[in-house]
């Protein structure tokens, strides 16, 4: 039930990061959801989109340092206290959540996570009856 | 004052005279105990007979850092293990260090040419003075420790780090000389100011800098503002150690040990010895040493001799500021750091690309050293995908680096194929330091 998440190595100056923009924009890939983890020095740019195998080939193609990490993205209901609720449950697992990020998608709200231990995770994800996203509907929406 | 007369103020033919029954010495004592140095003088049908004069020393072999290298750990030590009573190490120019041994009159040796260094720059045994290079392998600390004991001031072995505290006791003990690398002696200055200590208010009037390069400049500016008086002094551990030139009250050049160490310049490309006053490459014969001693060995300093004799009555011959190097060694808090040592630790790790860049640079006085290096496409896994990850590898390359360089370096990861791949071996530096 994981999803792939582009996971790109990038410095801090100008320019690096249209250079991952344009090679995804030359592949025809759409972004669905990204953020970056940033540093000093460096950033973690992380993607969400469309054809995720292809787009890792195609900017490794174009000379990126780019991976592909596992997440989990559940859908909530866009109403306060429902994230709260979902990682309280991991929480109360002893799973660790290693980074977090979130985006709309009309009237859901849709977490994207990384944990330390996806099949306990996932068993926690069935038990409370959260809504996990697949990859094919995902890239439907 | 001079601590010894009879071999600092010597007449230069009884110098000469002494240096060629000297090095004869050597030679048959290399001969029949290094077989690397047989092997060579043989190779060149070399007899240690053949050599009779200081000027006979022209048809010996040079030793370079390489054949160190090569007989790693001790196999240029002449003298057998158990007369070996301390051993120093210092950088290679790969992933060994060069090891030094010294027996008992090399140690006895070392601390008298000390003695007449500190001498020369005033020192008594009234003094009470800060040995404030690193303690350790490197020769500094404990070479000048030896050095200020023989003479019989009182020593504070300081070393280096904590300058809070060895301020204090600077102040509170009345501390009057200090030995350390010049860019320390300006931090001190910089945290004197910081912590409102002025130089109305402490007793230092000998500095001993050395160990790293420096200019007049940094000497004024290091006199002005720790009030007292700065004195070069020069050594190297394939040598001995600090003491082997020392500038007199005159700080017109440095001194030679000349009666220990013989000095010779050459051309670093022919090899050939250049005349008395022209700039090229420092070559020392340690006519005394027992523990490795070395024929011809080319130190890549690039300076002068200076002709003439010296108004502080010394007659042993002087060597001029260090005005570079003839390799790519970099001298960083007065370590030395060669970019192939960075090299062999990247190449050792399959997660970065064998490309590597030094930044150096010197802030607060201090100098820094950052070492980027780039991430291997192939090795930049789902692993990676947090800061935390990242840290972790950037922490593995400094961990190694420091145990190699023996300081430590900032690691900065980089993108693939974004750093410039070298053209030749300066393109592996940047020294951002302004002297």
């Amino acid at each position: 039930m994981t999803i792939h998440q582009l996971s790109i190595f990038i410095e801090n100056r100008s320019g690096t990061l249209i250079k991952v923009l344009d090679a995804l924009k030359e592949a025809n890939i759409q972004i669905i959801a990204s953020t970056i983890a940033d540093t000093a020095d460096y950033g973690i740019y992380r993607i969400i989109c469309s054809e995720p195998l292809r787009a890792c080939e195609e900017l490794k193609k174009a000379g990126v340092a780019v991976a592909i990490s596992e997440v989990f993205v559940i859908s909530i209901d866009n109403k306060p206290g429902r994230a709260a609720d979902a990682v309280k449950a991991f929480s109360k697992a002893g799973i660790d959540i290693t980074y977090m990020y979130s985006f709309l998608n009309e009237n859901r709200g849709l977490l994207i996570f990384r944990t330390n231990d996806n099949d306990k995770a996932l068993q926690i994800i069935k038990e409370n009856n959260m809504q996990a996203i697949s990859e094919d509907a995902l890239q439907s929406m | 004052m001079i601590w010894n007369p009879n071999k600092e103020c010597m007449s230069r033919d009884e110098m000469s005279a002494l240096q060629g029954k000297r090095l004869h010495k050597i030679v048959e004592y290399v001969y029949h105990n290094v077989p690397f140095y047989r092997n060579k003088l043989q190779e060149m049908d070399i007899r240690p007979d053949d050599i009779q004069t200081i000027e006979d020393i022209r048809k010996l072999p040079f030793t370079t850092k390489k054949d160190l290298r090569d007989n790693y750990p001790f196999g240029l030590q002449a003298a057998p293990q158990s007369e070996i009573i301390r051993v120093h190490a210092s950088s290679g120019t790969t992933g060994n260090p060069t090891i030094v041994g010294y027996t008992r009159k090399d140690i006895g040796v070392w601390s008298e040419c000390m003695a007449r260094c500190l001498t020369a720059y005033g020192v008594t045994r009234d003094d009470i003075f800060s040995v404030s290079y690193g303690y350790g392998l490197f020769t500094g600390g404990l070479g000048a420790h030896y050095g200020v004991e023989h003479l019989g001031a009182s020593v504070i072995p300081a070393g280096t780090g904590n300058t809070e505290k060895h301020l204090k006791l600077i102040r509170d003990l009345g501390i009057t000389g200090i030995a350390c690398t010049p860019s320390y002696a300006l931090y001190l200055a910089e945290t004197m100011d910081k912590l409102g200590i002025r130089k109305e208010d402490i007793k230092l009037r000998v500095g001993a800098f050395g160990a790293e390069p420096w200019t007049e400049n940094m000497r004024h500016e290091i006199q002005e503002r720790l009030g007292l008086k700065g004195y070069n002094l020069y050594g190297l551990s394939e040598v001995m150690g600090p003491s082997v030139s020392y500038e007199c009250q005159m700080q017109h050049g440095s001194h030679i040990c000349e009666d220990h160490f013989y000095p010779e310049i050459i051309n670093p490309v022919t090899l050939e010895p250049l005349p008395s006053g022209q700039t090229g490459e420092l070559v020392f014969t340690t006519l005394t040493k027992e523990g490795m001693p070395v024929l011809r060995y080319r130190t890549r300093d690039l300076c002068s001799l200076l002709p003439g004799t010296c108004d502080c009555g010394r007659t042993s011959v002087r060597m001029g500021r260090i005005e570079g190097r003839s390799d790519d060694m970099l001298i960083i808090r007065g370590i030395n750091v060669f970019p192939s040592q960075v090299e062999s630790v990247v190449l050792s790790m399959p997660e970065f690309a064998p490309r590597y860049m030094l930044i150096v640079d010197r802030i607060n006085n201090l100098d820094t050293l950052e070492v980027q290096v780039e991430i291997r496409q192939e090795f930049f896994t789902g692993v990676f995908d947090t800061p935390a990850a990242i840290d972790q590898l950037e922490k593995k390359l400094a961990s190694k680096l420091k145990s190699v360089l023996s300081i430590s370096a900032k690691v900065k990861l980089k993108a693939p194929n974004t750093i410039e791949r070298s053209q030749g071996k300066s393109a592996h530096v940047i020294d951002n330091r302004k002297l």
